[in-house]
């Protein structure tokens, strides 16, 4: 097995796909021969041809269109959007068009388009890079959201993104590109869209995230072990739809939870989870169900990032409170 | 009183060079003459013929839909009288596996290319059979989003030149959808992929109460192809001759490899924007009406046929009870249609039913078994 980063893990995935179906075309602002602005598709164009591996106008919404045009005339269709913060260009083609396609021809037309975006703070890069607007996706019947936050989970996410027939939306945290290696496997395998992961045993509280906050979470997890307080990390991978079983499996045996991310407390999905939590193990909770999330303001300036993302420190403390509630 | 161009601006040179570029391509004349030999379109007498049946069905069509939609058994519907020639002339000009990317108004056109009339009367409806299109039939439902089939028109244009399908994708929007973000990329899209699309702008003067006029300062919507570096032509859109021959050779520029074409057909409708409450009397004047009824398209069509011994009254009325017959059975066979049942919305929303779907699954079959 090879140690890669979570970029090197999601390069893997695509090449994996493009050769195993000619049908899958990737393409976005500066992917081809450039690589991406992440080099997420370095060597891809030259290994598979320009007409695998494109380039495009700059223009998100033309991208969707292009997209759901593609996946009409049987090709899959892995679009990028350079940074997710540009989402609102291209909303319509993936929240009105590709998300009902099936629905709206009645089964007769699908939409089998993987949307790769970076997102996430930490990194301090310019206005509307890295915000977390999952949130947005995760309400949109027809479309599924995945963000993973490890090298492992990336590869076999994406690879079952691809071959997914419905639209899935791939979130990659800038700040997990680079940050560490882990094992990834050679050649192709999938990870389950809509399966939860458990990151880390514990049996007095359960702590539910995604995205870079898995890391903080883990983090977290082990300054409360200094203190005997063993936590249960979940991974969620797949945000919508969430994987409600592990989640309960976990809660019912810790009775404590809070959940965990890096949205501003009105977006995000944290009150979903913790919405499912309530209708479905409210005689098993100790304590009401918490939540770590950022302030709701816009997302900071650059410089004000350190004050204004959670981190392992403000688990600590709300995991602390449901502990002693 | 002025128009507001000329109020606040000098035309510049440059501005009237472009527009010389695009002056209105007509055929035939308001009395059936052929003002332009040399564009006239290879077509037989039965293609003659055949032109004008469509355009005479769908003139019944669009008075039974009205109708029928005040009877409260039709639902949304967009009234199409007075484009017939800009829907028609460019669907004849259409191979069967060619892709229609249709906006709300533009069922004529699919319903020529193999969609039931039972269907359209669904998809009004707000039924799910309305959209599964019958199998071969490449078509997609009717947009409601202005703007989005353009787009989506240069990826299935793009899709069908990298299968090397020999077929070309056309798409439909309004004059007041050529102010949208989506129509500027869709169609700079297509120039820079060089893509087969046609892209057709039904200029009927007014987006609901808007004229076209308030949508921009550009005197053709045509002269919008040079904004994507693509052919673009203005149409007599009343002369079904001329948007026929428009589209042929949109079509065949496509599949030599020379991109997409921008056209615009220069239309009227005689009815509301929609049946949901549009009262035209409120933003158009009757001269402008009577201006324009002047130029039906059946009328000059059927006055050339006439000279040519190709129409009389006896076929026309044979079509017309056609039609009546037709949309009769039509709308029988869709109030027959099942009742649509939360099981049939969730049944199509993902390949695989994700949990939270799964579970409401369930729940609603228990309701719907009691």
């Amino acid at each position: 097995m090879a140690q890669m980063t979570m970029i090197q893990a999601i390069t893997d995935a695509m090449r994996v796909e493009l050769k195993r179906d000619e049908n899958i075309l990737l393409f976005g602002e500066d992917v081809g021969k450039n690589g991406g602005v992440f080099r997420a598709t370095e060597g891809l164009q030259a290994e598979f041809g320009e007409d695998r591996v494109f380039d495009t106008p700059l223009a998100e919404s033309g991208i969707g269109g292009l997209a759901i045009g593609l996946g009409l005339t049987g090709f899959r269709p892995i679009m990028e959007v350079q940074f997710f913060g540009f989402v609102f260009e291209v909303f319509d083609s993936i929240a009105a068009q590709m998300a009902r396609m099936r629905y709206r021809s009645g089964g007769k037309y699908h939409s089998p388009v993987t949307i790769r975006s970076p997102f996430g703070g930490g990194v301090k890069t310019p206005e509307l890079h890295a915000d977390s607007l999952e949130g947005l996706m995760a309400q949109t019947p027809g479309v599924k959201v995945v963000i993973p936050a490890t090298p492992y989970d990336a590869k076999g996410l994406l690879i079952s993104a691809i071959r997914d027939n419905d639209p899935v939306v791939f979130l990659e945290h800038m700040k997990l590109y680079r940050s560490f290696r882990g094992e990834v496997p050679e050649g192709e395998y999938t990870i389950e869209l809509g399966k939860a992961d458990v990151k880390r045993e514990g049996k007095d509280i359960s702590i539910i995230t995604y995205g870079a906050m898995v890391h903080s979470s883990l983090k977290a997890a082990e300054e409360l072990a200094k203190e005997g307080i063993e936590a249960e990390v979940i991974d969620l991978r797949t945000i919508s739809p969430i994987d409600i079983d592990t989640i309960l499996a976990s809660v019912e045996k810790t009775n404590r939870a809070i959940v965990v991310q890096e949205a501003q407390i009105q977006a995000g999905i944290a009150a979903n989870v913790v919405a499912e939590i309530t209708e479905r193990a409210i005689l098993s909770l100790e304590a009401p169900v918490l939540r770590v999330a950022a302030p709701d303001t816009v997302f900071p300036f650059a410089s004000a990032e350190d004050v204004w993302l959670p981190g392992y420190k403000e688990i600590v403390e709300k995991a602390k409170k449901v502990i002693n509630f | 009183m002025k128009g507001r161009g000329e109020r606040t601006m000098m035309k510049s040179k440059t501005l009237e060079q472009v527009e010389n570029q695009f002056e209105t391509f007509q055929i035939l004349n308001e009395e059936g003459e052929v003002v332009n030999e040399a564009a006239m379109p290879n077509l037989s007498d039965e293609q003659l013929q055949e032109l004008m049946r469509r355009m005479v069905y769908t003139r019944i069509w669009d008075q039974r839909a009205i109708s029928l939609n005040r009877q409260g058994r039709l639902g949304f519907y967009a009234p199409v009288a007075g484009q017939e020639a800009s829907m028609l002339g460019s669907h004849f000009a259409l191979e069967k596996q060619d892709w229609i990317l249709p906006g709300y108004r533009d069922i004529p056109q699919i319903v020529f290319h193999g969609v039931t009339l039972e269907q359209a009367f669904l998809w009004s409806r707000g039924h799910f059979k309305g959209g599964q299109m019958p199998d071969g039939v490449n078509v997609l439902m009717p947009q409601i989003i202005i703007g989005a089939q353009i787009i989506q028109a240069a990826g299935v244009a793009l899709g069908l030149k990298r299968k090397n399908t020999n077929t070309v994708a056309i798409t439909y929007t309004g004059d007041g959808g050529a102010s949208q973000g989506d129509f500027y990329e869709g169609i700079n899209f297509a120039g820079a992929f060089a893509a087969p699309a046609i892209f057709v702008v039904q200029n009927n003067r007014f987006a609901i109460s808007t004229p076209v006029e308030k949508q921009s300062a550009a005197k053709t919507i045509a002269q919008k192809a040079v904004a994507a570096g693509i052919h673009g032509v203005q149409v007599d859109g009343m002369d079904v001759l001329a948007v026929y021959a428009a589209t042929l050779e949109a079509r065949e520029r496509g599949l030599r490899g020379d991109g997409p074409t921008l056209i615009e057909t220069l239309t009227y409708r005689y009815g509301p924007h929609t049946m949901a409450g549009d009262d035209p009397t409120r933003y158009r004047t009757s001269d402008l009406d009577d201006e324009w009824e002047k130029k039906d398209p059946l009328v000059r069509f059927r006055k050339f046929l006439e000279k040519k011994s190709l129409w009389s009254e006896a076929q026309e009325n044979e079509v017309v009870e056609q039609a009546k017959e037709d949309i009769k059975v039509a709308i029988k066979k869709a109030d027959g249609a099942p009742k649509q049942k939360v099981t049939d919305l969730i049944g199509f929303m993902y390949e695989t039913l994700p949990q939270n779907l799964q579970e409401q699954m369930e729940e609603y079959k228990a309701k719907e078994s009691k």
